[in-house]
């Protein structure tokens, strides 16, 4: 049982950890633009040749 | 004359020699749109970042301090193809942005907080019945606690204080049981602890917290998302005004940066977007947004013009005016507070609820006390049930029965054009029995219209619109619109207060009044509608006549049949003349219309209607149905109507057709329904779980599923609000 020592401060550690990353998540603004973040992870990063007019 | 577009007013700094502006943009909705405007606007030099926003249809720009006009990036988007507009966040946005955020921070809080106290909870559960060590169960204990009463403290704010706010107010609300509880549950949880008991509560406080910030969330990030909308939208009408910076030079500048005293050009065809009084100049207005009057009104040096008035033929200079001194408007508002005060005399459906629901609850944990104590239990053992009683009814179903259908449903009336401004609309809307109607611009479209296209010569009909695509004037713009004309007459003059002429293949044209056209003969002759304003069109010797008038909305006459098949009342009531008033409820087959009314006659009309059990549902668009819209129990009105009308209504309809309408209240009537059966659920649940909680055998983990448990069932029943809604044509 002396690995609770080590397993509960692990376990709150990681959770305060699990928090933090929210709290910065939220503070950077990664919630802002739900539709757009979807769309950017598939957008293609070459740039196009020249104005080709976008399609819908 | 010289024109410049001022952007200063929107510009703001950010961090050093970096400028920031935020865009509205029309018509971007995937990947592709937001790719080529962030690379076209990256491209122009100094820009530093360009970023769209998808979910609020919005562009942010930085940019370095110096040379770059702002209005730079208005036209590389014109050239891209997308219409914006500079965007200045209202207050009213910003902070519901604001809420949203800090509640998803609790929500945050209490999420975590909840998945490790129940790390620790589980354990203990299960060790209860095993070989746990009590020294060990306390230790779980203390950690739980650990966790458990910080985020509480933090996460429960919302409800702590709106509980607070409540009885200090004498009042009730949902958020003052579920304070008890939690407050009680924590306290217990912490005594037991100290106490070394097997069962302490700290995971079904915090759940219970979570479950209820859930739908908290839900219902203000619903409201984020509308007002968002509603700020677009507000930006993309361009509420502009062509300032005099010089003697004879002008700046178009957003109408904030305005200040009374300042003098603005209003040409033909313009709204008006301040209030001021006419200085130079002659022309007529349109003062229909205003008073529901759609015959026009001649402006004069000294006449007192209002925003949202429409300028038809001549150039003014305004005066722009301190407060409104006008009559009419202090009139309007005063009205306006009046009536809404009363509207917050409204109570919510959930908080009638918990009206009768907090007292049961409170009785029951009281009677479970004393009944163990008389029945020979010791205190502490009465007081662990009776608080037992209270975690497992707390209204954990109840506070996700509401907002849960609510955002569901405003979800559902959001793709069907129709905007919700304010939370308990739908309850409102649902009761609603009794449909007013205001004619100008709600019935009838807010934009003319040409009603005899059929009766001349397609090519004639389309010279005509080519012809009137010289001209300001709104019936010149209908008649161009109705013709569908794209190419301008090259060489085309416009004669002010007459009309426009042109020549093509050596014969002359002219579109304009009978006179200039020289077809008085004609107008004399035909028989024309009362309301219609006539425009003759001349080629050569040939004469036509043009009636164009405010035609009714595409879709009234299926909108009334509808609202009769569901036995709603229907009337007009319109600022309007009453020959105009008598011929719209006719082609309607409306029997009870009432015409020439004032804002106060409105609201008299619709406090006689109240007195008689009627809930009406009032439709207008004037800033002159401002006060009824706020007295009605519950308002509609068009995107297209004025902006004090627009605050007021509790829901806004986009586009032409007036369907919405019926959309709406069939939407809302389902949507309380499955209210009411989620209430219903909720109290069932706790009807089950009650008597296990008053024999004292509920242990946390009992707690816990009974929570959830409700929980889930109340959310898949909120889904239901996703039926689509049926066709009304």
């Amino acid at each position: 049982m002396e690995i609770l020592v080590f397993l509960v401060p692990l376990a709150l550690m990681l959770g305060l950890a699990g928090l933090a990353a929210f709290l910065w998540s939220l503070r950077s603004g990664q919630y802002d633009d739900l539709d757009g973040a979807a769309w950017r992870a598939i957008a293609d990063d070459e740039p196009p040749p020249q104005d080709v007019p976008a399609k819908h | 004359m010289q024109v410049t577009r001022d952007f200063s007013h929107y510009v703001r700094a950010a961090g050093t020699g970096l400028r920031h502006i935020d865009l509205a943009v029309e018509g971007v909705h995937c990947a592709g749109c937001m790719a080529k405007i962030e690379r076209g606007l990256s491209a122009i030099p100094d820009v530093t970042l360009a970023r769209v926003n998808l979910t609020d249809r919005r562009v942010a720009l930085e940019w370095k301090e110096g040379a770059l006009d702002p209005a730079r990036f208005i036209d590389r988007l014109e050239e891209l193809g997308y219409k914006a507009y500079p965007y200045e966040t209202e207050s009213a946005e910003a902070s519901e942005v604001a809420e949203s955020r800090f509640l998803l921070r609790c929500l945050g809080v209490a999420a975590f907080a909840t998945m490790n106290v129940m790390m620790l909870s589980i354990p203990v559960w299960s060790g209860n019945v095993s070989d746990m060590l009590p020294e060990q169960r306390d230790f779980f204990h203390w950690l739980s606690a650990l966790i458990a009463l910080p985020a509480a403290a933090y996460a429960g704010q919302p409800f702590f204080r709106s509980a607070w706010h409540a009885l200090s107010n004498k009042t009730t609300n949902m958020d003052v049981p579920i304070s008890i509880g939690v407050c009680l549950a924590l306290g217990m949880s912490v005594v037991e602890t100290i106490h070394h008991a097997e069962h302490a509560y700290f995971d079904a406080a915090i759940m219970l917290l979570t479950f209820l910030l859930v739908g908290r969330f839900l219902d203000q990030n619903m409201r984020r998302r509308t007002r968002a909308v509603a700020g677009n939208l507000a930006a993309l009408k361009a509420e502009t005004a062509a300032k005099f910076v010089g003697l004879d030079e002008i700046s178009q500048v957003p109408v904030a940066a305005i200040h009374p005293g300042d003098i603005v050009l209003l040409r033909p065809g313009e709204r008006c977007a301040v209030d001021g009084t006419v200085i130079e100049g002659r022309s007529e207005i349109d003062q229909s947004l205003i008073t529901g009057e759609t015959l026009y009104v001649t402006a004069e040096q000294g006449t007192p013009v209002y925003a949202g008035s429409m300028n038809i033929s001549g150039a003014l200079r305004v005066r722009v005016s301190a407060a409104s001194e006008a009559t009419l408007l202090a009139e309007i508002t005063r009205l306006l507070d009046n009536a809404l005060q009363a509207r917050s005399r409204y109570m919510r459906l959930a908080d009638r609820a918990s009206r009768l629901y907090a007292p049961v609850v409170h009785a029951t944990a009281l009677i479970t006390i004393l009944g163990w104590v008389v029945f020979g239990a010791s205190w502490h053992d009465a007081i662990v049930t009776g608080v037992a009683v209270l975690i497992i009814t707390c209204p954990c179903a109840l506070g996700l029965a509401i907002p849960t259908v609510q955002t569901v449903a405003s979800g559902a009336m959001f793709k069907s054009g129709v905007l919700l401004n304010s939370g308990d609309a739908i309850e409102r809307l649902a009761e609603a029995d009794h449909v007013i109607f205001d004619k100008t611009g709600t019935l009838t479209l807010p934009d003319l219209d040409v009603t005899n296209a059929a009766d001349i010569p397609a090519d004639i009909f389309g010279l005509a619109g080519r012809l009137a695509l010289s001209s300001h004037h709104p019936v010149a713009a209908a008649v161009a619109q109705a013709a569908g004309a794209k190419s301008p007459i090259v060489g085309a003059v416009e004669e002010a207060g007459q009309g426009v002429r042109a020549t093509v293949d050596g014969v002359e044209i002219r579109l304009g009044r009978p006179s200039f056209c020289g077809a008085e003969a004609l107008v004399v002759g035909a028989d024309l509608d009362p309301e219609a304003s006539v425009v003759a069109f001349r080629r050569g010797d040939e004469r036509f006549i043009l009636s164009v008038r405010q035609g009714l909305r595409p879709d009234a006459q299926a909108v009334i049949a509808a609202l009769r098949d569901r036995h709603i009342g229907i009337e007009i009531l319109s600022g309007d003349r009453e020959p105009v008033v008598i011929a719209a409820a006719h082609a309607l087959g409306i029997a009870e219309w009432r015409a020439g009314v004032t804002p106060a006659d409105k609201i008299a009309r619709i406090e006689e209607l109240k007195r008689r059990g009627a809930r009406v549902l009032m439709v207008g668009d004037g800033m002159n149905d401002a006060p009824s819209l706020a007295a009605a129990h519950v308002s509609m009105s068009p995107i297209s109507a004025a902006h004090l009308s627009q605050a007021t209504a509790d829901l806004v309809f986009l586009g032409r057709p007036l369907g919405s309408v019926v959309a709406a209240i069939d939407s809302a009537r389902n949507a309380l329904h499955l209210m009411r059966q989620n209430l219903w659920l909720a109290i069932g649940y706790n009807m089950l779980a009650v008597p296990v909680a008053i024999s004292g055998v509920v242990t946390p983990l009992i707690a816990a599923a009974a929570m959830s448990g409700s929980s889930i069932l109340v959310m898949l029943n909120s889904l239901r609000a996703r039926s689509r809604t049926r066709e009304i044509m």
